[in-house]
């Protein structure tokens, strides 16, 4: 019985049929092809993208050299010296993340107890060369200066959460 | 022996020990903050409260003691309740500022409040907040954080001896503070930094420089003092962060001084040698270490081949290791020259044939504390090995005596007994008078016939017998110690000699305080003209540290020194040296007058960056390993005369490691013994010359000790480093050559002089004037004894 069955449905291409009647439906569906660049699909507030350094609003950097990213990064990817400022205040002298290193886990955000490294939604960088990758204190803070508006948005958003 | 149960478990204790110290040798974990085993019990924080049974509250384990059947509970809920309630309570005004704190990491605040706090606080008030205070260069203070535990201010009151902190006001305006605004200047003030459970005392050196987590820690031995206190190094990526104390009940206790613990500082000093450094037709040029090595050998083998071998001298600073000693006496006994010597600041050399194996304190530094009488001759105990200071403090607290022959008044931080302050040309005729009064109601044959004759021809006054009748007692073990005044003295021979007549019309045991590190090791590696390695006796004797710079020899070699400032007399060390024809210099720094006399400058590895071993002063052989690697070309100084031994040829000089070279030497001392009580000559009578105008007393200072001390910024700014400068005279000195307190004077020894500011100070007897040396400000001045005059300078 089953042998005939079998045969038939050879004869007809039935499995040809089935396999085109999911390409005809989707033939006809709404498209969701996102027309990267020109258009870009939603990120959400939580989303990790590059690593930058805020400031508080007036313009006092806002990282104390905790070094608590620094024990917490999984990759070993972030590296801080800190020392004595002049008015007194614990600061960085050096402050690295090696974006080739970096997994993106987050663990540095969440650690910080300033809300200072923060991970933007900006995952469109790239470099030529690898110490381009290589971010430095000045780079994350003129990052931060850049996303300052989407960064302080997005944790507002997320403040209820946390 | 009592029982008590803990926990449902039955322990044996000593009746009236406290509930904490038995639960701490049980490894029974109960919190605490303002108890510390060596500091007396303030049980004011509360935080060790445990359940006993038929106790109506929790009591507090630090002041509880324990009693037959007692039945403890610390993990009950009572006691558990009680810790969580205290807990609350402390943090209600400590800051959370955890993150920007140099505590965090290794707080004992928050590792109890993980331990035994709530999740979450209650509090939402204002906190209280306190001003910080200024109290000097060496610690942070962060007031807020202070959780009123006093232990800072018991260690100050019971341990350094100075009521330097308390506390003022009570409840939540209690303050901890200096009382008035000043700089806390013990010399063991560090300490607080360790004691402090929380941030608010910490160090200022190495303020915001790394977190706990991030060093690792690396035994090691204090290159200062005579001690050898055992310290822990905290390394962050190669680099030397701060230095800790390491337990050793038998030598530094719990405690490190602030020399041992700040000194890390000239590691990095600016003026670090990195390069090998050759002086080619007049001029310095950096080189490799190949090229070095064979200028220097060539250069040495050039004077040899133009004079003879005992042209050559050598001098090294008794900081440097057992094996830099060992290698350096047997290269340059190798190369065939017996002119070797250490002793940079003695001047008196005369019965060093009678001299012990090294100088030894006699006894275990533990057993110091023993001594039911301690006369120190020619010492400022306190600030030559301050933990041994420590130890007499602690003697003294028990009832112990101390009696002291000094030439300045010293401040001591305990009650001194009886004390005799000579000028230094009287140190010797004090002492044989206080001999005399000694003798004369004892045998006469405990001495020989020409030391009672001798004796005899000495007179004494009450005051020496006042000394005399407090070292008399038949019962008492008594201990003599000479210490850096003494052996410095330019007659060093004849104190010694009365030190053993007192010794042995007593019974007391003889002491030396050596100067350095490994004073003691020195002897022994054979860093002498007159004696081989482990004691031996030289074949020919060479020439002292003072003959070998007097006489002008043609070819040197320096092994980390400084020698206008190490030595005995700067002004003639460097002459010779600038005039000598070829000067290796191993040396771990580099300076301008380093430029004018040396010919090659070979960067060496510093304490914390080459492996030894260092003999402290009761003979303890402490060897170390190398806890960060040497900074840019320089090299353990051993390996650099290993080099230098192959180089000419000399046989067994084909060490692979340190701990061979130890070994070598540990298997000739074999179980050599030191003998204090040797022989002494006497002269047939004692000179009583009044020596006419002002007296130059030289002391050491504290923080000058040796190149790295010198070094320390951090030292360089304490109150100790401060007011060893200028010429210090009392106010009759002062007053007969009328001078003022705040007027520069000009002081002349001889043809040299130096200008230097007038320093009231009442510890100077008459007619003198203390200076200390180890400075450029009064290197220029020459040997540190005779005579010297001081004009006014009209400003």
């Amino acid at each position: 019985m089953n042998a005939i069955k079998n045969y038939v449905k050879r004869l007809f291409l039935w499995e040809l049929i089935q396999g085109l009647r999911v390409t005809g439906k989707y033939l006809f569906a709404r498209k969701i092809t996102v027309f990267y660049p020109e258009e870009k699909t939603p990120l959400s507030p939580r989303f990790r993208g590059q690593h930058a350094l805020r400031r508080y609003p007036n313009g006092e950097e806002r990282c104390i050299a905790c070094k608590l990213c620094e024990a917490v990064c999984p990759a070993l990817a972030i590296t801080i010296e800190c020392a004595e400022r002049d008015d007194g205040t614990r600061r960085t002298t050096r402050y690295d993340i090696d974006l080739t290193k970096c997994i993106f886990c987050g663990f540095c955000e969440e650690s910080c107890p300033v809300d200072s490294i923060v991970e933007t939604n900006n995952f469109e960088y790239c470099g030529e060369q690898h110490n381009e990758l290589l971010m430095t204190k000045e780079k994350l803070l003129a990052l931060g200066a850049v996303y300052e508006q989407q960064l302080a948005k997005d944790r507002a958003k997320d403040a209820a959460y946390r | 022996m009592v029982t008590i149960e803990i926990d449902g478990k039955p322990y044996q204790a000593e009746p009236n020990t406290m509930l904490i110290d038995v639960a701490d040798a049980n490894g029974i974990d109960i919190p605490r903050f303002c108890y510390h085993k060596k500091l007396s019990v303030a049980a004011s924080c509360r935080m060790c409260l445990v359940e006993v049974e038929k106790a109506p509250k929790p009591l507090p384990a630090c002041a509880t003691p324990v009693s037959e059947g007692m039945k403890v509970f610390t993990r009950s809920t009572k006691a558990l309740t009680a810790q969580k309630a205290v807990m609350e309570f402390l943090l209600i005004n400590h800051p959370l500022d955890c993150p920007i704190c140099d505590q965090g990491g290794e707080c004992e605040l928050q590792d109890v409040a993980v331990g035994y706090g709530k999740d979450l606080s209650r509090y939402h008030d204002a906190k209280r907040v306190v001003f910080d205070k200024n109290i000097g260069p060496l610690i942070a203070t962060e007031m807020t954080r202070c959780i009123h535990c006093t232990r800072c201010v018991r260690f100050a009151a019971e341990i350094a001896g100075v009521q330097e902190l308390g506390a003022t006001g009570r409840g939540e305006h209690m303050l901890i503070g200096t009382y008035v605004e000043k700089n806390v200047a013990s010399e063991l003030s560090g300490n607080i930094i360790d004691l402090c459970p929380v941030g608010a005392l910490t160090a200022k050196p190495s303020r915001f420089s790394a977190r706990a987590w991030e060093l690792q820690q690396h035994d090691g031995i204090a290159p200062h003092d005579a001690l050898g206190s055992n310290l822990h190094f905290h390394i962050r990526r190669n680099q030397l962060i701060r230095v800790v104390p390491k337990e050793n009940e038998a030598i530094n206790e719990v405690w490190l001084s602030d020399r041992d613990r700040f000194s890390y500082q000239a590691i990095t000093a600016k003026d670090r040698l990195t390069q090998p450094m050759i002086k080619k037709d007049g001029n310095w040029q950096t080189t490799d270490w190949e090229t070095a090595l064979a200028f220097a050998t060539d250069g040495l083998k050039a004077v040899i081949a133009k004079q003879q071998a005992q042209a050559i001298g050598t001098l090294a600073s008794p900081t440097a290791t057992v094996e830099e000693l060992y290698l350096l006496q047997k290269l340059t006994r190798g190369i065939g020259s017996p002119n070797i010597d250490h002793r940079l600041r003695q001047i008196d050399f005369s019965d060093q044939d009678n001299a012990p194996l090294y100088p030894a304190l006699g006894c275990a530094i533990a057993d110091v504390e023993n001594s039911d009488v301690t006369l120190i001759i020619g010492s400022h105990l306190r600030k030559e090995q301050p933990l041994l200071n420590h130890r007499l403090r602690k003697a003294t607290l028990q009832g112990n005596k101390v009696v002291l022959v000094n030439p300045v008044d010293y401040e001591f931080n305990y009650p001194i007994a009886a004390k005799m302050i000579v000028p230094p040309s009287d140190l010797v005729n004090a002492l044989a008078s206080i001999a005399h009064a000694l003798s004369k109601n004892r045998p006469k044959k405990i001495l020989s016939k020409e030391t009672n004759a001798l004796l005899a021809k000495i007179n004494f006054n009450d005051a020496h017998k006042a000394i005399a009748d407090q070292l008399a007692a038949h019962d008492q073990r008594f201990t003599i110690l000479l210490g850096n005044l003494a052996t410095s003295h330019p007659q060093f021979a004849l104190i010694r000699a009365f030190a053993g007549i007192i010794a042995q019309l007593t019974g007391a045991q003889i002491g030396y305080l050596p100067e350095a590190a490994n004073s003691a090791g020195a002897w022994l590696a054979g860093m002498l003209p007159h004696r081989q390695a482990a004691g031996e006796k030289a074949n020919t004797v060479g020439y002292d540290a003072e003959a070998m710079l007097a006489q002008g020899l043609a070819g040197y070699i320096l092994l980390g020194l400084e020698p206008e400032l190490d030595c005995y007399d700067g002004v003639i060390a460097l002459q010779t040296l600038q005039q000598a024809e070829f000067v290796v210099a191993i040396t771990a720094y580099h300076t301008p007058t380093m430029e004018s006399y040396a010919n090659v400058l070979l960067p060496m590895a510093t304490f914390a960056e080459t492996s030894g071993t260092y003999i402290n002063c009761e003979g303890k052989w402490q060897s170390f390993s190398g806890a960060i690697s040497p900074m840019g070309e320089a090299r353990p100084a051993w390996k650099i005369l290993r080099v230098l031994g192959n180089l000419f040829d000399i046989k067994g000089f084909n060490y692979v490691s340190s701990e061979e070279v130890r070994n070598e030497l540990r298997t000739l001392v074999g179980d050599k013994t030191v003998n204090n009580h040797l022989q002494w000559q006497l002269p047939e009578h004692l000179s009583n010359e009044q020596i006419k105008g002002l007296q130059r007393i030289t002391e050491m200072s504290i923080y000058t000790t040796d190149s790295l001390v010198r070094r320390a910024p951090a030292l360089q700014n304490t109150v100790d480093a401060q007011i060893a400068t200028g010429a210090h005279l009392n106010i009759h000195t002062a007053n007969a050559l009328k001078l003022n307190g705040h007027q520069q004077v000009e002081v002349m020894q001889g043809d040299n002089r130096a200008t230097l500011a007038v320093v009231l100070d009442e510890r100077v007897p008459d007619n003198c004037v203390l200076l200390y040396a180890g400075q450029t400000a009064t290197m220029t001045l020459g040997a540190w004894d005779g005579t010297i005059s001081v004009t006014g300078v009209s400003a």
